[in-house]
């Protein structure tokens, strides 16, 4: 088939969409797990056109304030976090599941593996879900998750972050990212954050703050716009 | 072109909780009279099961439509136990390609992991369909039949085994979309 062809996993085709490469060898989990046989060029089908319609799923209407989980509200800044989600030609994803998931306000996941001594929240699991309306626009309400030590080299913190998880519109547009903060001075040592090698593509994982969306004597408001593939797949630049 | 598009980063090791609350993973009852069992282990360049993946399936149903009816198609696994998931699902029929001929009946996948920056994607064919892989245009543009083979789940009585090897010896194949 004439459009078939290979790409070396560490290729162009990872850098023209902003993506990391699967290999970033000071984030020390890839050394071990990243593919290195030359990936197969899929042509388009229907197969990765379509994709699943989560925008079904059943979300409850609270599932998007993570503050008001529990009995008592969760210790930390609150914030809102919102933001509009587009394909790559700038039309809004409506309908579409976003899951998120975060560290407390003193960097501690609920998780069972989470050991890193600091206190949990018993009134902060973190996690949330929500659907984008008819403008692929979201929106959170939370506390602003601490950083974290892990051990991935010496004295490695990651910088505050929020897990996303997005569907878009088809099986090809899906995407689990991060989102961080403005300023953080702990990005230059994170390797997790910089192996996306392209500076203007690093800079969408960061979010602004946004004084207009912010509720005076309330909470401080960050805004994260997230641009996914789109139904069809992107031309090649080098075809 | 694509640009703008937001970066994949990795889902790391905290994502049970947020996302597999609900088990996604039957996307079938075990007793639908056409359900089948796919179930694998995902390994790294070690050998060693990795037991912090989540792994995603989207397949067409019996008729090869996708999202139809009361058939969602999608499903999700952890691979806690031990680096193995498992689905119950029904067997997907085949589906259009790229110029109109028939692609033979397969799952596409979607592993996503700590030390992953960015999901792999597979396919899971069937061993009984000699004849539509042998035509498969995916599967026919695989010279290396040893790699193609990776694609191939194996039939193991009670259920199918996909097992999947991130890197090293006998990789599993990977698509780029």
């Amino acid at each position: 088939m004439k459009e078939m062809r290979e790409q070396s996993p560490g290729g162009v085709v990872g850098s023209r969409r902003g993506d990391p490469p699967y290999l970033a060898p000071d984030y020390v989990a890839t050394r071990l797990r990243a593919p290195k046989e030359p990936l197969i060029i899929l042509p388009s089908t229907l197969s990765d056109t379509t994709g699943p319609a989560y925008g079904r799923a059943p979300v409850g209407e609270l599932d998007n304030d993570l503050t008001r989980q529990h009995e008592g509200e969760p210790l930390g800044e609150r914030i809102i976090v919102h933001g509009r989600v587009t394909d790559g030609d700038g039309r809004p994803v409506r309908g579409s599941l976003i899951e998120v998931w975060q560290a407390n306000a003193a960097g501690r996941y609920t998780h069972h593996l989470d050991r890193h001594p600091a206190p949990l929240d018993s009134n902060f699991s973190g996690a949330g879900r929500c659907l984008t309306d008819d403008e692929g626009r979201y929106r959170f309400v939370t506390v602003k998750p601490g950083a974290y030590p892990w051990k991935n080299h010496h004295n490695a913190w990651r910088p505050a972050h929020i897990h996303f998880s997005l569907f878009g519109e088809a099986f090809r547009s899906r995407l689990i990212t991060q989102m961080y903060f403005p300023g953080d001075p702990l990005f230059w040592q994170d390797p997790i954050f910089n192996s996306v090698r392209d500076e203007k593509a690093r800079q969408r994982l960061i979010s602004s703050f946004d004084l207009e969306t912010t509720v005076p004597e309330w909470a401080l408001a960050y805004r994260f716009d997230i641009v996914l593939e789109g139904r069809r797949a992107t031309p090649m630049e080098d075809h | 072109m694509g640009s703008g598009r937001t970066p994949s980063q990795t889902i790391g090791p905290f994502f049970h909780d947020a996302l597999l609350d609900k088990d996604r993973s039957e996307l079938v009852p075990p007793d639908h009279p056409e359900a089948i069992r796919i179930v694998g282990t995902v390994y790294d360049s070690a050998g060693d099961p990795v037991p912090d993946a989540m792994v995603e399936i989207w397949h067409a149903d019996r008729a090869g439509r996708y999202d139809h009816e009361n058939f969602s198609g999608f499903g999700r696994s952890d691979t806690v136990d031990g680096g193995s998931f498992s689905f119950v699902t029904v067997k997907p029929g085949p589906v259009a390609g790229p110029d109109g001929e028939m692609q033979a009946p397969h799952v596409m996948v979607s592993v996503f992991a700590r030390g992953l920056l960015k999901r792999v994607v597979t396919r899971i064919y069937f061993p009984d369909e000699g004849e539509a892989n042998a035509s498969d245009p995916v599967l026919s543009f695989m010279e290396d039949a040893a790699f193609r083979e990776t694609l191939i789940a194996r039939d193991e009585g009670d259920a199918l085994r996909f097992d999947i090897r991130l890197q090293g010896e006998n990789q599993t194949a990977f698509f780029e979309l």
